[in-house]
């Protein structure tokens, strides 16, 4: 039987307590005494000390400890808890927990890690609670443990049926000792996980409850919203607010600055020094910014991508690249090769267009705050806010609401912030609001990033040497350390950064959503030079990783990279060929998940390229929840192709030229695949997540079915840009 | 400011705003209907979707002047049915279309809408009809089932 350390290794109890309302509850949380004077482990994800709830109804309510943004941890972290627990799935409410440092760690959503930094200590979480109801039931019926079960929130005597609800037992619990390991079930054991699970806030979003950022409203407050600086390079001048504070609803209007003295990774933001109107409306806030005369003055350059595009056209020939990864000698790998392919690949700044636009609410006192709203991050939003306010982190309350998406925007908190400091300065509590067109302007963008590809094939065709010269604005996409690196001998990956003051960040699948494509489209026309089936060349490639990896720091397991191509050549008949239909295949390992995707594509009779239907395979160890797991891969599979195919974010003289959704183009319902078929592979590995992994690998399947459809490659991400516009990179 | 007169999911409202205030912040701000949603304001994104008679309208592009008239009757979510039952809301629930959720509500009521005057549409008149609401979160082949299986339903 697997045992897991609880993490307790001194006389430790629970701690009941009446909850608050009727009386009807009981609630009890795990050492919330212990966990203020004692420092946490390191190594521990998340904690007894977050706390379940029994109902005096017998049902359970679990805490949800992570930021929901559409990736669906408020249901899947619960199951686990639900699963070890051993409870009916319809026995437990899911409740979103604050942001509680002492209570759990990691209260992030970002880097697809919730489900695999969670899973040790969820379980433990639930297994821990489970042991001390059966043991609680084995004093009280004086029967020895060994001879009892747990079942659907019940310990019961099999030879005698005897049954007991954990809510009987909550008292006898308390007063047995916390071990220093608890059983964990067996996989083949587990009841939920593993099982379709629906979204515990399906009903309510169904019915329009208010659940999101944007709906979190308190009586009085007032509504603010922002004007920036027109363009990247730019500050403000001077501005008169004359006509605007003369407008109705209109309270105040006046600047800010969120600057930091010391700001962390989570606080980039595009423009610290900015122009609030505070009104009692949203609409008359909008009229009001519209009335603000500003005046700008440019500070720095304002780029272009024009210049851009010229900067990427000569980086790699101009000066030394930083060498990030060398294995043999690639370079006279390349002087002796037979054929040598070259490629350049080139992608586009995006926006995140989270479909709810930045927003935060904050009630600042004078030494204490409460901040609510949408959040990735909300440890490091505490912390900025603190310094900010100048009020202490453990006086500042910040509660998650459910995200209308996050994509990685929401892991840098400057709405956050400004909420506060407009807060803090009217003295009252507060509500921003970004329009759709502030949301595009004043980003964190995914940056622009251009790969180089180079391959040497020998005159048997095998694939010798392997470059990957990758720049981005700022900094380069390339993960040195992925495949093709470790299947050969002769590999080099080198990185040209550009400078910018265009702001960026994290964008779902951060450098995996464009490397991805690029390299497995280059993989798809370094097999076809080489006269391979463009799996078998994969695969012979990752042969070669199996039998005789190259390097130390190789960060897959050939294994299971290999195999998730092999299921889905086996699921989607790859070899087959139908009349009309075109097939790209592509694979891509990212956030410790791996995915294949094998896309069908026909034209259509306007000569549209139409996705009939995307196959996938997902080895993401153990699926905790089949149906989110569906939806994330989904998800990711619209989402990367959309952006592949229409999405770009463009600059002219430092401003953004699509600033809505009549010029950003988005995927809609008519471009999406018509069918999407999704296939897990067995087995009992620890869980990793699936929020970002489903996107990368489906701009390269797609540009190589593209190809077998059009007979041109396709070097340019979004894929579907007006043809002048492509010019300069050629 | 000028008072106006709506009927709001079968009730009477009155509110006191300008003109030309979109009968979306209407709802969000003056009568706390937070149902339905912002996501561009000029409508792109269908997030805002409420019915007007029974047909779907972008609410951030419909000034409250033009519905104050007594036969202008707005349905929004929170009035699509009283206790979440219409088969557009349980099909929903049933294909667990969501992820975020931020735009299904505007999803739904163009669905619904859809249904009203086309009670078996194709696949191809779902997909035409669903494409003024956009899903950042790419939900949109659940969506589609999730309209054919309340089309069965209806
Ligand atoms: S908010 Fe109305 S269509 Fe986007
Ligand atoms: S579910 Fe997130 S935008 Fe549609």
């Amino acid at each position: 039987m697997a045992l897991i350390k609880t993490k307790h290794n001194r006389r430790s109890f629970l701690k009941v307590s009446a909850a608050g309302g009727a009386g009807l509850l009981l609630q009890f949380s795990w050492f919330s005494g212990l966990a203020q004077s004692d420092a946490q482990p390191e190594d521990i994800a998340f904690d007894l000390n977050a706390y379940i709830r029994i109902n005096g109804n017998g049902t359970v309510t679990i805490f949800s400890p992570n930021p929901e943004i559409g990736q669906n941890v408020k249901t899947s972290m619960p199951l686990i808890v639900a699963e070890e627990l051993d409870v009916a799935w319809d026995q437990v409410t899911v409740e979103q927990a604050p942001l509680d440092t002492k209570k759990f760690s990691r209260q992030i959503a970002g880097g697809s890690q919730s489900i695999r930094a969670g899973w040790d200590g969820l379980r433990m979480a639930g297994a821990t609670a489970r042991y001390l109801f059966l043991n609680a039931a084995a004093k009280l019926w004086n029967i020895p443990a060994e001879d009892l079960v747990t079942e659907e929130g019940m310990v019961k005597h099999l030879p005698t049926n005897k049954t007991i609800a954990y809510k009987e037992l909550i008292d006898e619990a308390s007063k047995i000792e916390i071990p220093e390991e608890v059983p964990l079930k067996a996989p083949k054991d587990f009841k939920l996980i593993g099982t379709a699970v629906k979204n515990v806030d399906g009903v309510k979003i169904a019915t329009g409850k208010p659940l999101f950022g944007l709906d979190y409203m308190e009586e009085g407050a007032a509504i603010a919203m922002l004007i920036h600086a027109p363009a990247f390079g730019m500050k403000l001048k001077s501005f008169d607010a004359t006509e605007a504070k003369a407008m109705p609803g209109i309270k105040d209007v006046f600047t800010v600055d969120t600057s930091l003295q010391n700001p962390s990774w989570a606080d980039v933001n595009a423009f610290n020094e900015l122009i609030v109107v505070v009104g009692e409306s949203t609409w008359q806030v909008m009229q009001a910014k519209k009335a603000v005369q500003a005046e700008w003055e440019t500070e720095a350059t304002a780029e272009s991508t024009a210049t851009h595009l010229e900067q990427f056209a000569s980086v790699f020939s101009k000066g030394k690249g930083e060498v990030a990864r060398q294995d043999g000698d690639p370079d006279a790998a390349f002087a002796n090769a037979d054929t040598v392919i070259e490629r350049t690949y080139f992608g586009s700044f995006l926006a995140h267009n989270t479909l709810e636009p930045m927003n935060f609410f904050a009630d600042v006192k004078a030494d204490s705050a409460r901040l609510i709203g949408p959040i990735q991050t909300p440890e490091a939003l505490r912390g900025s806010a603190a310094a900010m306010l100048n009020i202490p982190g453990d006086n500042i309350h910040v509660d998650m609401t459910r995200m209308g998406g996050g994509f990685g925007r929401r892991l840098y908190g400057n709405f956050g912030l400004e909420a506060a400091a407009i807060s803090q300065k009217i003295g009252a509590p507060v509500k921003l609001i970004y329009t759709r067109e502030d949301d595009m302007t004043q980003g964190t963008y995914r940056p622009s990033y251009t790969l180089k590809y180079k391959a040497a094939l020998d005159a048997n065709k095998n694939l010798t040497a392997f470059e990957v010269q990758g720049s981005g604005i700022p900094s380069s996409p390339v993960f040195a350390d992925r495949y093709p690196a470790g299947t050969l001998a002769n590999y080099r990956a080198e990185n040209f950064g550009i400078d910018t003051n265009i702001s960026t960040g994290a964008w779902r699948a951060p450098r995996s959503n464009f490397t991805a494509g690029a390299e497995q489209s280059f993989i798809d026309e370094v097999a076809e030079a080489a006269g391979k089936d463009p799996i078998d060349f994969r695969l012979e490639l990752f042969d070669n990783a199996i039998a005789n990896p190259v390097g130390e720091r190789n960060d897959y397991d050939a294994e299971r990279y290999a195999g998730v191509l092999k299921l889905v050549r086996e699921k989607s008949n790859w070899g087959t060929e139908i009349d009309g239909v075109y097939r790209g295949v592509s694979a891509y390992y990212c956030h410790n998940s791996y995915v294949a995707q094998v896309i069908d594509l026909v034209m259509d009779d306007r000569g549209n390229p139409v996705v009939q239907k995307v196959w996938c395979a997902v080895d993401c160890g153990i699926v905790v929840n089949k149906e989110g797991a569906l939806n994330q891969i989904e998800g990711g599979i619209v989402d990367g192709l959309g952006h592949a195919m229409y999405s770009q974010l463009t600059f002219k003289d430092g401003a953004p030229e699509q600033q809505n959704f009549d010029r950003y183009r988005l995927i809609r319902n008519n471009e999406a695949p018509l069918e999407i078929e999704v296939f897990f592979a067995e087995n009992e590995i620890a869980p990793t997540g699936l929020g970002e992994p489903g996107l990368p690998p489906v701009a390269g399947a797609l540009a190589s079915a593209l190809y077998k459809a059009t007979s041109k490659r396709y070097y340019r991400q979004p894929y579907m840009i007006l043809e002048q516009e492509t010019a300069i990179l050629g | 400011m000028p008072q106006y007169s709506l009927m709001i999911n079968e009730q009477e409202h009155q509110v006191d705003v300008a003109a030309n205030t979109p009968v979306l912040w209407v709802l969000r701000d003056h009568l706390k209907m937070v149902g339905t949603k912002y996501g561009c304001g000029i409508g792109q994104c269908g997030a805002c979707t409420i019915h007007l008679n029974g047909n779907a309208v972008r609410s951030c592009s419909l000034p409250v002047s033009a519905i104050a008239n007594a036969s202008m009757k707005i349905t929004t979510i929170e009035g699509l049915s009283e206790t979440g039952d219409h088969p557009v809301q349980k099909a929903w629930v049933e294909v667990d279309v969501p992820q975020c959720g931020y735009c299904q509500a505007g999803q739904i009521m163009s669905a619904a809408a859809l249904l009203n005057r086309n009670a078996t549409p194709s696949e191809d008149e779902i997909k035409n009809a669903m494409s003024g609401n956009l899903c950042r979160c790419g939900t949109y082949t659940r969506i589609n089932k999730a309209v054919a299986l309340a089309a069965t339903k209806k």
